[in-house]
């Protein structure tokens, strides 16, 4: 059965009609309109995507065995020579329709819940309207058919990230992080940009399905002229994943994110952690078939980045006690893993089970991290300190978010049968398979989480009841309804077969469970909980044992590694003192010095010749002459010559 | 009457109806009149221009008219217009438009401001339209030699020595530009016949290799010192911080395209193969400019030094596009010029709004502007994006137009400059963020800013304009930039 897919591209322009509705207008409606308005243009946008879903993955046929990709849309935008241009347009296929499904549905929540959350700030309807702005952003960007189209996107997505994380434009903590994510992704798309240009000139075009056509002539091409020992398809694709660590905050362009918490949490929640940072590892899935043919060295790069951050990432999140901070570690912590599961797989059949087990732990991360995050707003809603330090014993004033939350970790730190479960263990099995090392990393970090979260989660909702301002008390229904609604999708959505929808060749290919490496994990998990439990659900003085223990490594943890620093060592120091002030001194001096220096040069030769110009007679006939003589003589000496 | 020579007596018009105005509002009521028509009459050339095309009109260029007025050195009156050239008259028209809705405030000898201003404007069409080096030269002064009064008489701070130096350095450049010119005239004779100075003619002759070595870096920096070319630019910061506020619009917006489009049209027009033989020399030196007008501008403090410096990297990037030699990377030069002119002039514009409401111009001395300038805040925020290539606005098509087009040149050398040159992306970013962040962002250090007037109605006309020029280039960016590259074809040709 055919069906016509053109519809689709209303999934992405509703969100950017309210966004100029609600730019343009926003002055002059009430708030909760514009905010109504943003709502209602995600909701159809969301039941648009699932109605896309259910017909892509259900009801057409499929080609060989596999889903196609099908282009629902697209027209020309700028064209830069016969196969260069830029087409803007819709494609779709299982990796898309997931990402839409995900963006539509978190923002959906997102937008419900800032309804009650954002109630009565003063930029309430300018909140919307970014969130607007972002989510068509977004779903432009997955669903792009070309890589500049993506690139596009991409850059509005970071300016959308920008301007939420900045939202509180009056405070500088929030507008130094603004700039700070604005400038550090920057930097990281310049090597996307690179990137781009690489891969367009060696492969002559932008277009995803002539790049990842794994028959066709892009596949390979660029892996004869080697440069500094690479290949230039390594080296384009490296840089193109550059573009991805940043905006996924990958380890050691992750500085950002955890500033960026400084924005609304409703934002931190949609943005920075279930969707915008995912793009990076979907930048990588995108191009998956370039990455395992054309360059595996470079995917081999993409598993170990990942596998470090998770680590440093799992690590750091230890030890901080801001709480959007601690999520923010642990979002990079599990976008590692993804990355990670990216870079042990192989394509097609059960060698992609890598690839399948990264998206599968994006869909399921997104809903729990999401939750986490609501979860953590509606904390912060109730008790206004974002430090668990002013947290305690919780669980009896906010008890739907407590339950949610509780659910939340469960999800994460991969206990059956919740979601994460499920993803992390695939992710587990497909390192185990092919990368012994990474493998052991994750195992370790899996522990990680389950300590990290539940310390978290005991030191706000058990632990000595802090003396409280006024009584905490439960969200409003509007906020408290997504975090439900997540709840159950954190423990339902481990349960869809991932393997027969979203896989490397779009074919679907049996799995069997591991129960070899399901059964240590879930113990590991459990002893990093239970650890957790002993040293946080009643006041004791176990953990400050264990950090006087660790000592300064725990410092050093704490500290974040000292990578804040180092940045600021670089802007400040290096960029501003050694190159930009040196730069200003030489304009100065040197190239206005020198053409004053010409300006002064001329007046101060007219000063000396214009006596020259006496006006007395004699002097004019002296010159005369004796030029005359001199010329004679000169003459005279070159006839004799 | 001639089409295209309403754009010039439309201008003129308008400077005898302003002598005989009797006070200041009748003054600028004139000029508005007369720069709407203007206005009107530029879009109205886009329009004719495209349908002439799409009717299948192929001519190299439209519209054409010729008019001896100098036999004896065969010199005319030649004018026509090509793609490249309808685009930076549309340009123009919105610049000069907002210009005067820009200086909507000037009390101080109001007559002698618009009259000079309209002036400049009638040079700057006369540039854009001639096809007669000459004519084209005469016209080019036109439009430099007022700046020296605007910025002379109506600035601000050094203002004499500001308006010295430009003039000094700019008739530096036109000394060189002559002799150029000159040279190429008296090469154009080559294939036999008369010596000429239409262009079109010139371009179907090859002048000897050796003169074109020799002529072509003379009009490429005779032109380069107008274009911001690296070390010549220096000029421009004392410029434009001591220029009022619509001739700062004017100055960036348009006069500094005369350099570009002078690049273009003559220098490597004229002289292809020097252009490709010595090309290297000038992608240097653009290179330069391009990240050494970013870094400058990163630690100035001064809003017009930063724009200044930015508007130093911006145009260096359009004479490295023009320089790359493809269709590719020239159109993108061409929007960049676009591109630049509608931004900037936007930017000065800005500024000079800002300071009339604040009498500072240092970022430090602000904050937390945008609590209580939010219109003009937020127009300044759209214009920083604009400049740091945000898609969906005019910067980024310029920008990717030229870096993917210069990639793709087969020589390493190029790809390698291509890729320093993407580095500036990274820096703007810097500085415009640090500019709004330290000026627009942040809570209010100035109690006396609570009181403060956001836009008025003119200066609102001005902003959305150029919004929706810079917008309107950013998203349906295929009909300019087709417009642009088809007439570039023939230049293309010709290596």
């Amino acid at each position: 059965m055919q069906f016509d897919f053109s519809y689709t591209i209303w999934i992405v322009l509703i969100p950017f009609l309210a966004f100029l509705f609600t730019g343009i207008f926003g002055g002059k409606l009430k708030p909760f309109i514009s905010g109504l308005i943003g709502t209602a243009g995600l909701f159809i946008s969301f039941s648009l995507s699932v109605i896309t879903a259910y017909r892509y993955f259900f009801e057409i046929e499929k080609t060989s065995g596999a889903f196609q990709k099908i282009i629902a849309h697209n027209t020309v935008w700028l064209k830069f020579s016969e196969n260069l241009h830029v087409d803007l347009g819709v494609l779709l296929d299982p990796i898309s329709i997931m990402m839409l499904i995900v963006i539509t549905l978190i923002s959906l929540m997102v937008h419900i819940y800032s309804l009650g959350y954002m109630k009565g700030d003063a930029g309430f309807s300018r909140f919307f309207t970014f969130l607007s702005l972002f989510s068509f952003s977004m779903l432009g960007l997955v669903v792009a058919t070309n890589i500049f189209q993506m690139y596009i996107f991409w850059e509005l997505v970071g300016v959308s990230s920008y301007l939420l994380i900045g939202y509180y434009y009056e405070k500088p903590s929030a507008v130094s992080a603004a700039k700070k994510a604005f400038i550090v992704t920057r930097f990281a798309d310049l090597g996307f940009l690179i990137g781009i240009l690489l891969l367009s000139y060696t492969t002559g075009t932008f277009d995803f399905l002539t790049l990842t056509d794994t028959g066709g002539t892009a596949i390979l091409q660029g892996s004869g002229v080697p440069f500094l020992g690479m290949s230039t398809m390594t080296w384009a694709l490296l840089l193109i994943f550059m573009g991805g660590a940043g905006k996924s905050a990958m380890f050691p362009l992750h500085v950002w994110l955890p500033d960026a918490m400084e924005g609304p949490t409703p934002v931190s929640a949609l943005i920075h952690a279930a969707t915008m940072v995912v793009a990076g590892v979907y930048l990588v899935a995108r191009l998956f078939p370039l990455f395992v043919f054309s360059a595996p060295n470079a995917l081999e790069i993409v598993g170990y980045v990942g596998g470090i951050s998770s680590l440093f990432a799992a690590i750091i999140a230890c030890t901080q006690i801001d709480i959007k901070r601690i999520l923010a570690y642990s979002t990079m912590s599990q976008i590692g893993y993804m990355m990670l599961a990216l870079g042990v797989s192989g394509y097609g059949g059960e060698n992609g089970l890598g690839f399948m087990a990264s998206m599968f732990h994006l869909f399921t991360h997104a809903m729990f991290k999401a939750l986490l995050f609501l979860g953590a707003g509606s904390i912060i809603h109730a008790v206004h300190s974002n430090n668990f330090s002013d947290m305690g014993n919780l669980r009896k004033f906010l008890p739907v978010t407590h339950i949610t939350f509780l659910i939340a970790c469960f999800a994460i730190s991969g206990i059956p049968p919740f979601a994460g479960f499920f993803s992390k263990d695939e992710i587990l099995v497909a390192a185990f398979e092919h990368n012994k090392i990474l493998f052991f990393i994750e195992f370790a970090v899996a522990g990680l989480t389950a300590f990290y979260m539940f310390r978290l989660y005991f030191n706000v909702f058990w632990g000595k009841e802090t003396h409280y301002h006024s009584t905490p008390h439960e969200s409003p229904f509007t906020m408290t309804i997504p975090l439900i609604f997540l709840s159950i999708a954190s423990i339902g959505v481990g349960f869809i077969p991932f393997n027969e929808l979203v896989t490397s060749d779009a074919k679907p290919f049996e799995i069997l469970t591991h129960w070899d490496i399901a059964v240590p994990s879930v113990a590991m998990a459990i002893v990093g909980i239970s650890t957790a439990m002993l040293f946080y659900k009643k006041e004791n003085s176990i953990s400050t044992v264990v950090v006087s223990f660790l000592g300064k490594f725990y410092r050093v943890a704490l500290n974040k590694f000292y990578f804040d620093e180092l940045y600021l060592l670089i802007t400040k120091k290096i960029v501003f003192r050694f190159i930009s002030e040196p730069i200003a001194v030489f304009d100065k001096k040197v190239i206005d010095g020198a053409m004053n220096g010409i300006a002064a040069i001329t007046n101060f030769s007219s000063e000396k010749i214009k006596g020259m110009q006496s006006g007395q007679l004699q002097h004019y006939a002296f010159a005369f002459v004796s030029g005359a003589v001199v010329i004679a003589l000169i003459l005279l000496y070159l006839i004799e010559k | 009457m001639d089409f295209l020579t309403c754009l010039i007596i439309i201008p003129i018009l308008t400077v005898f109806a302003i002598l005989f105005c009797k006070n200041n509002k009748q003054v600028r009521l004139v000029s508005a009149i007369g720069m709407t028509f203007q206005l009107i009459q530029s879009i109205h050339l886009v329009i004719r221009y495209l349908f002439e095309r799409r009717l299948g009109n192929t001519a190299e260029v439209l519209f054409q008219k010729d008019y001896l007025w100098f036999e004896s050195l065969n010199i005319h009156y030649s004018i026509g217009v090509d793609g490249v050239a309808v685009a930076m008259i549309l340009l123009t028209g919105i610049v000069i438009f907002c210009g005067i809705f820009a200086s909507w405030n000037v009390q101080y000898l109001s007559r002698e401001f618009f009259i000079s201003l309209i002036l400049l404007s009638t040079g700057v069409f006369g540039f854009f339209i001639s096809l007669d080096l000459f004519t084209m030269f005469l016209f080019y002064e036109i439009a430099v030699i007022p700046m020296y009064l605007l910025i002379g008489i109506w600035g601000s701070g050094p203002k004499e020595y500001s308006a010295m130096k430009l003039t000094l350095m700019l008739m530096g450049g036109s000394a060189l530009l002559l002799v150029g010119i000159l040279g190429i005239y008296f090469n154009s004779a080559a294939g036999g016949g008369s010596l000429t100075f239409n262009i079109l003619e010139i371009s179907k002759t090859h002048i000897p290799l050796s003169s074109q070595y020799l002529f072509f870096p003379l009009t490429f920096i005779g032109f380069g010192v107008l274009g911001a070319l690296f070390p010549f630019h220096t000029w421009s910061p004392d410029g434009h911080a001591s220029a009022p506020t619509a001739v700062s619009m004017l100055h960036a917006g348009v006069l500094m395209k005369l350099g570009g489009y002078g690049c273009y049209k003559i220098a490597i027009f004229l002289l292809p193969d020097a252009a490709r033989e010595l090309g290297w020399i000038f992608i240097v030196l653009t290179g330069i400019s391009v990240i050494y007008g970013a870094f400058g501008a990163v630690v100035k403090k001064d809003l017009k030094y930063i724009n200044a410096y930015s508007s130093v990297s911006h145009c260096g990037l359009v004479l490295f596009g023009l320089l790359m030699l493809n269709k590719t990377a020239m159109t993108g030069a061409i929007l960049q010029m676009v591109s630049h002119g509608l931004m900037c002039a936007l930017f000065f514009g800005l500024i000079g709004m800002i300071y009339g409401r604040t009498h500072t111009r240092m970022i430090d001395e602000m904050g937390g502007v945008m609590k209580v300038l939010p219109f003009l805040s937020v127009a300044y925020v759209i214009c920083g994006l604009a400049s740091l290539g945000l898609p969906g606005l005019s910067g980024f098509v310029a920008e990717m137009s030229i870096l993917v087009g210069a990639f793709q040149h087969p020589d390493f050398f190029h790809r390698v400059a291509t890729i320093i040159a993407c580095a500036s992306i990274v820096v703007t970013a810097v500085y415009i963020l640090r500019a709004v962040g330290i000026m627009l962002l942040g809570p209010i250090i100035n109690k006396e800013y609570l009181g403060l007037k956001d836009a008025t109605w003119e200066e609102r006309l001005t902003i959305i304009t150029f919004i929706i020029a810079i917008a309107g280039v950013g998203i349906a960016p295929l009909w300019l930039s087709d417009m642009i590259g088809s007439s570039l074809q023939i230049v293309i040709d010709r290596f």
